[in-house]
């Protein structure tokens, strides 16, 4: 809303009545320019003219950190995008900014050997982000042509795509860690932690849970011991680090709040959207989506059902801002015009994008299917009806409906239900094989890998047989015994969390989506995220005791760590209520709205750290293995 | 105190004294006779050879080193050949310098370090003559040999041998010559009788100093001061001329109305001074020659000899050692006689203050008048600093704390850090430390090289408490010297690895900055390998310890620090390290006990080595992997047989992995592709790589209903599915009888709303409205509403009597359906009242 606005905002403000109290986020543009003024330093051990050549998915972050005229001035002749394909620069000096991947550096390989095959001579500088990896340089090393290239690495580890959202823009970081159990990217993220301590830090409290939570907090620990310290008032104070595996529930919901709903359905991408002619109802246009759009700040954390309401008040609004201007003398309209009609001109334009994509999410959306589908992610939640879910699974599978979303439902049944019963996982893939093609058997194998989505052991189930041993033996024994357990199949224990966190409420209670009650409000009241509710109780505890039971139940790995000046954690009252959340693996626009939501009501401020923004579709997408 | 002048000197406008800095600890029969002696500078360590000429095997000259102060480090006999001369390195190593040119370097407990030589030709010609020299570049060597031949070696560390020119007309060896360090090149000084001769790496230059008279006679001795800044020649006439080394300009010539060449010949000078003097010795008398032509005379009755340093000359006999300096001009100042000097009234005052006399007010005064208080303090800190004798130092120091007190913006930094640097400085001058350092060579030294020297010279107590007491960083104070007690302590061969493992870890515990994995490499070094293993447990950060692991050959156990790190880098490192190591089986047995290992060149084959991949699945017999790998592998083959074959190899796989299922579906999977290409072969139906539900919507759209058909059954596809496909390519064809027939073939499995939702999405009311009468009663009202048949809708809602229905009908009515409304809200109260 801008400040100028001369109508009161008549919208209910519920969710936004935010408590006084609540601390100044810190500043995070000073990472963008630490990091342009390193990259800029890296073009310049370059001196003169040379073409760069970008990796398709660092073009994006690239452009937040550094436009075209930033890259001319340092002599950048010409921009490419790597595409894997024999180039045709003819610069003598070519730079490639890429991610440690061995495929790209492979194709680099095949570029110089193709230069030297012809005779070309030119230099060649790979400049590796965030870092580079052993293997790259050994890939150099085989192909021949280590001697022949300098590699550097451009530490461009977070990019804030917004006050207070921070991306690692890794989304490889769930598939490396999680299904190929290749830790690569742990010290990356021990790396980004580091970073952030040392310019907003020091940390007070440290809390984790899941593996890679606890060896990125490690990789962390040991960089801040091989550095120097400095003392420096922390305007970060506290924590979170979790895995993405932990909670799977959670991202594989349908979203419903305004941001998340954008995002399921025209994919933000690096704090932008493109909004299509079914939007615009012209040609497509980008827009950047974040808190410097007023309108859409407004918006962004509301349930869809909501939007609507607000969005033609503000239209209303706007309306008598225009109005304003009958009646007005010469003098009035001239300060009019230049102090009021570019706000309003600029509030206007954001208007009816947003307005346009409502309309069009809602044609999506309200459709019967849309709510059936719901309705059935609602019971799998609940735990009721689950032989109607099955069918309707089934059906959606068979008329072909969605593949990811098919996969997607399946997946929750699976966690919901902690696996599938024999019967009903062999049909249900074989007709999705049938729908989708058999390469899918590899997909299955992956989503098997990772626990998402599993058959029920026949006979009975681990959790009774753990607590018979549990019960026989002593405790020790019996953790060891859950580890193997656990290492045998990751088991889901959504319902036995669900009872103890109370993470679905009763059901036929009203829920005012216009009033929140808690963070169930992004699900439709339906289900409180998993995720965004251990932050909570972690939080009001100061530490895990009290959650021995949910922590068993999400196989262990939590911890929580007074840093080394707790002293003075109790005088910077402020930092203490700056939180870091750190999400391994990924976090979606909901979880945020959630996390935003817990800050109003407890006078905190949430910064959401995440390997990349994800939601269902990028989740699953990043398991297929199909190679259609 | 009222002495302090008497052993001062006048030499021009300068004055020389003689402070005695120790009673000799050593016990010496014979003096200093018959030795080769070397002294370090700043303080090092002594080394005497004794009769080095001695060769019969019964009787070897012994080799000795001392501390500065005579205290005993080491002796034992010597073994080697003949030694022509002794020196120290810049960092107090011990280079013997024998006949046939070779060089042994020692340490200064007497460890042999190596060696090197000084050219093949020199065990020929043998070294006649040789001198150790310091430089920028570190500690270098000259010879002459019998051939009349000059080598340097202007590094010892970076070894590089220049054979210099012929000198014309050279026989045998110069009479004299020196090593010349001038614009970033070392060059030689000789004389050979009348002539003076410049050596350089390409010529030999013939030289005359300037204001050299021939009257002079020809010169015999030579020496070059600490900074290679002057020169000056001894003639056989007995004069000293003395001039700038560049041979520009002369300062002053000397008669010492000696005729013999004296044995040492020195240069005294402070930095700065404008009065540099030379000192010479002869048997029975120490002269210092200024250059103001003046001299002052020491008899002697020992046999001494004579070390440079930076700011004078240490004299060392038997029993005593002496330093000769130029008093520091601010000493001279407080201390000289009558002095009028705002120190030496500072100090005045004090004396009277502490005698409770009222003098001191007037004292003060009087350097008040002048506003010259601050300057008295700071000269009589500096002073302090300056004077040996720590008696002198405290009433300096408490002079200066008592002229402090009156003055309001007076720094106490300096004060305090010369108090500071006092109390280390008297600390490494006792005699069992041995290190007498003036204040100037101590700052020229600086702090971290002086700790360095007492690490090197096992003094850990003392440097920890230097390092403490200065409050140095523990990076750069204590860690340091912890680390090189521990790299000293795993070397003591008569202690067991445990023992030395615990004392190291008490003593070092976890000292930031000290790496435990560079303690066991020395002990690696002294070929203690348990020992090293030990010490590396204790080393927190794995990643250091895996390169030494691998070194020591414990690859096993360096993969396993390598995983504990978290640095996958580190991983990678090892993991290569072991692939070209060892076989290949052994390879993979052992990244088998190492799941994160495995999964990173897993990783790592995925993207560069399949073929390798599948050997890793199948020495693990990981049949599901390597299913999973053929059926990867068919999408990359282009060619239909071989695609099948590698997915027949994954139906075996899957199937001795147990895996009905999967295997069952790749079977299918091959009997589709088949089934594909023969109707690709037959329609060119472009089928090949759809899925089935793919294949039976092209057959149909293609027509080929019976083909699609017999799909359905050989496939077993769901009834229901079928019934969808069909319904919707049908509607899609608009081959609307053909749908009836099919709605009439049997019951539909998927309903008969189905049908009517396919039509109203073709926009074909008329067909749609054909199976509404066939929907079950529930879906009766959808049905209706789907055809926008709100009549019929709330026809069959009342006859339910079903209030959601109703709603829903209402909800679609628009404000023209006003009797319809009616109806409904009126059916609604009725079931309501119900």
């Amino acid at each position: 809303m801008s400040e100028r606005c001369p109508v009161p905002l008549l919208w209910p403000r519920m969710a936004h009545s935010a408590r006084r109290d609540s601390p100044e986020l810190p500043d995070f543009s000073l990472l963008k320019r630490l990091a342009r003024d390193q990259l800029v330093y890296l073009l310049e051990q370059l001196p003169g003219k040379k073409d760069l050549f970008i990796e398709a998915d660092l073009m994006s972050p690239l452009d937040r950190i550094a436009n075209v005229s930033t890259l001319k001035e340092h002599e950048v002749d010409k921009l490419y995008k790597v595409e894997y394909k024999p180039i045709t620069s003819t610069s003598d000096q070519l730079c490639f900014l890429i991610r440690p991947r061995i495929k790209t550096v492979k194709w680099i390989c095949d570029v110089a050997n193709a230069d030297k095959a012809t005779g070309k001579f030119r230099r060649y500088k790979i400049i590796f982000t965030p870092q580079k990896f052993y293997a790259c340089e050994a890939v150099l090393e085989e192909q021949g042509i280590f001697g022949d290239v300098t590699t550097d690495e451009w530490a461009f580890y977070l990019l804030p795509l917004d006050d207070d959202i921070i991306s690692l823009e890794l989304p490889e970081f769930f598939r490396d860690n999680f299904l190929a159990g290749d830790q690569r990217w742990v010290r990356t993220a021990g790396s980004a932690l580091h970073l952030l301590h040392s310019l907003y830090g020091p940390f007070s409290k440290v809390y984790g849970i899941g593996r890679c939570s606890k060896m990125a907090y490690e990789s962390w620990r040991e960089q801040v011991a091989e550095g120097e310290q400095r003392t420096r008032q922390a305007e970060i104070g506290r924590v979170f680090l979790i895995d993405r595996d932990v909670d799977f529930v959670t991202p594989l919901c349908s979203q419903v709040v305004y941001e998340g709903l954008v995002d399921d359905i025209f994919r933000i991408k690096c704090g932008c959207v493109e909004f299509g002619p079914d939007v615009t109802s012209d040609k497509s246009v980008k827009v950047m989506l974040n808190s410097q759009d007023k309108v859409f700040n407004e918006i962004r954390n509301e349930h869809f059902s909501n939007v609507f309401g607000f969005l033609s008040q503000k239209a209303r609004n706007l309306q008598t801002a225009y109005d304003k201007r009958r009646g007005m003398d010469i003098k009035q309209m001239k300060t009019f015009v230049s102090e009021e009609l570019k706000g309003l001109k600029q509030e206007h334009r954001l208007l009816s994008l947003h307005i346009g994509a409502s309309e069009s999410i809602m044609k999506k959306k309200t459709k019967q299917d849309f709510q059936e589908l719901l309705k059935t992610e609602h019971s799998l939640l609940e735990g009721f009806e689950i032989r109607e879910c099955i069918s309707f699974i089934e059906e959606h599978i068979n008329r072909q409906v969605s593949m990811i979303q098919s996969l997607r439902l399946l997946c929750l049944l699976s966690i919901t239900e902690n696996g599938l019963m024999p019967k009903d996982y062999r049909s249900l893939k074989a007709q999705y094989l049938q729908s989708y093609g058999v390469d899918h058997l590899l997909t299955f194998a992956n989503l098997r890998h990772l626990g998402l989505l599993v058959e029920q052991q026949p006979g009975e189930t681990l959790t009774v047989m753990e607590s018979k041993v549990g019960k026989l033996v002593n405790d020790k024994t019996a953790g060891k015994l859950t580890d193997a357990f656990s290492s045998l199949a990751r088991k889901s224990n959504f319902r036995a969390l669900s009872r103890r966190l109370n993470l679905v409420p009763k059901s036929g209670e009203e829920y005012d989506l216009r009033v929140p009650r808690d963070m169930a409000y992004i699900f439709s009241g339906a289900y409180v995220p998993l995720s965004c509710k251990l932050i909570e109780q972690v939080l009001e505890r100061d530490g895990w005791t009290g959650l021995e039971e949910v922590t068993k139940l999400l196989n262990g790995n939590e911890f929580a760590v007074t840093g080394s000046n707790g002293a003075d954690s109790k005088a910077k009252n402020d930092a203490q209520r700056i939180i870091l959340v750190m999400f391994l693996g990924g976090c979606t626009f909901s979880e945020i709205s959630a996390l935003r939501f817990l800050g109003r009501e407890k006078g905190y401020k949430f910064i959401v750290v995440a390997t990349a923004i994800t939601n269902s579709s990028r989740l699953l997408e990043s398991l297929l293995d199909n190679h259609v | 105190m009222a002495f302090i002048t008497a052993n001062w000197n006048p030499l021009g406008e300068a004055f020389y004294r003689k402070t005695e800095l120790y009673e000799m600890c050593w016990n010496l029969r014979d003096g200093l006779r018959d030795c080769l002696v070397a002294a370090a500078p700043y303080g090092g360590p002594i080394a005497l050879l004794r009769e080095p000429h001695r060769r019969s095997p019964s009787s070897r000259p012994q080799l000795e080193i001392y501390s500065a102060s005579g205290v005993s480090i080491t002796s034992f006999p010597w073994k080697s050949g003949p030694v022509v001369q002794l020196g120290w390195t810049v960092s107090d190593e011990l280079l013997c310098i024998q006949e046939d040119g070779s060089v042994l370097i020692y340490d200064v407990f007497g460890s042999f370090k190596r060696h090197f030589s000084m050219g093949q030709e020199v065990v020929q010609s043998q070294v006649l003559e040789a001198k150790v020299f310091h430089s920028p570049y570190g500690t270098g060597v000259a010879i002459v040999t019998g051939s009349s031949r000059f080598t340097l070696a202007t590094n010892i560390d970076d070894l590089k041998l220049r054979r210099l020119p012929e000198v014309p007309g050279l026989r045998g060896r110069p009479s004299c010559w020196v090593v010349l360090t001038q614009d970033r090149q070392t060059k030689v000084l000789l004389s050979t009788g009348p002539e003076l001769y410049i050596l350089d790496n390409t010529s030999c230059t013939a030289v005359c100093p300037p204001g050299f008279g021939p009257q002079a006679g020809s010169i015999v001795h030579m020496s070059v001061s600490f900074s290679y800044k002057y020169l000056a020649l001894f003639t056989d006439t007995g004069h000293v001329w003395t001039g700038s080394s560049h041979l520009q300009d002369k300062l002053s010539e000397v008669d010492t109305k000696k005729s013999t060449p004296p044995k040492q010949m020195v240069w005294c000078r402070r930095p700065k001074s404008q009065q540099p003097s030379v000192v010479l010795m002869w048997d029975r008398l120490l002269m210092v020659a200024g250059v103001c032509n003046d001299t002052i005379q020491f008899p002697m009755e020992d046999q001494c000899v004579l070390v440079g340093e930076l700011d004078g000359v240490r004299i060392i006999s038997s029993t005593n050692q002496e330093l000769l300096q130029e008093v520091p001009l601010v000493c001279q100042d407080i201390f000289k006689i009558a002095s009028m000097a705002p120190g030496a009234l500072l100090l005045e005052a004090h004396r009277e203050y502490e005698k409770s006399s009222q003098k001191a007010d007037e004292y003060l005064r009087e350097i008040k008048e002048q506003s010259m208080l601050g300057e008295a303090v700071r000269q009589c800190v500096e002073a302090a600093g300056h004077e040996y004798d720590t008696n002198t130092q405290k009433s300096l120091l408490r002079a200066a704390s008592f002229g402090k007190c009156f003055l309001t913006d007076f720094s106490p930094d300096p004060f305090v850090s010369t108090c500071r640097e006092l109390r280390v400085l008297n600390a490494v001058r006792e005699s069992d430390v041995g290190l007498p350092l003036t204040y100037t060579q101590f700052k020229q030294m600086t702090l971290q090289v002086l700790i360095d020297r007492l690490v090197y010279r096992q003094f850990y107590p003392l440097a920890i408490e230097i390092c403490r007491y200065l409050k140095i960083p523990d990076y750069q104070g204590v860690s340091r010297v912890l680390k090189h007690w521990a790299s000293c302590k795993v070397q003591q061969k008569d202690l067991s690895d445990e023992a030395i493992a615990r004392a190291v870890c008490v003593k070092v515990g976890d000292s930031p900055g000290v790496s435990y994995s560079h303690i066991a490499a020395k002990a690696y070094e002294c070929g203690r390998t348990e020992l090293a293993i030990k010490l590396l447990d204790f080393e927190a950060r794995s990643g250091e310890q895996v390169p030494l692991l691998l070194k020591m050959k414990r690859s096993q156990l360096a993969l396993s620090k390598a995983v504990e790190s978290g640095d996958t880098d580190l991983v990678y490192t090892v993991v290569t390290y072991l692939k070209n190591e060892m076989n290949r089986g052994d390879f993979f047995m052992t990244l088998r006990n190492q799941p994160v290992a495995l999964s990173l060149y897993r990783q790592f084959c995925k993207l560069q080595e399949q073929e390798t991949l599948k050997d890793l699945y199948n020495q693990d017999d990981d049949h599901q992997e390597l299913a999973n790998y053929y059926v990867t592998a068919s999408y990359r083959e282009k060619r239909l047989d071989s695609r099948l074959s590698l997915l027949q190899s994954a139906v075996d796989e899957y199937n001795k992995a147990k895996n009905e299922f999967s295997a069952k579906a790749t079977e299918d999977e091959m009997r589709l592709l088949r089934f594909q290409r023969k109707l690709d072969d037959e329609k060119g139906a472009g089928l090949l790589g759809l899925s089935l539900q793919a294949t039976m919507e092209a057959l149909l759209a293609l027509g080929l209903h019976k083909q699609a058909e017999q799909l359905y059954r050989d496939f077993r596809v769901p009834d229901k599915r079928y019934w969808w496909l069909k319904l919707k390519s049908l509607a899609e064809k608009e081959e609307w009888e053909e749908l009836e027939k099919f709605s009439k073939s049997k019951k539909s499995p998927i309903g008969y709303l189905a049908f009517v939702e396919v039509c109203m999405k073709c926009n074909n009311k008329y067909e749609a409205k054909k199976y509404v009468s066939k929907v079950t009663p529930e879906q009766k009202v959808k049905a209706h509403l789907a055809i926008s048949d709100l009549e019929g809708a709330a026809d069959v809602a009342i006859e339910h009597k079903n209030e959601s229905e109703m709603a829903a009908v209402l909800s679609r009515c628009s404000a023209s359906d006003r009797s319809l409304i009616d109806r409904l809200n009126r059916a609604r109260a009725s079931v309501a009242k119900k």
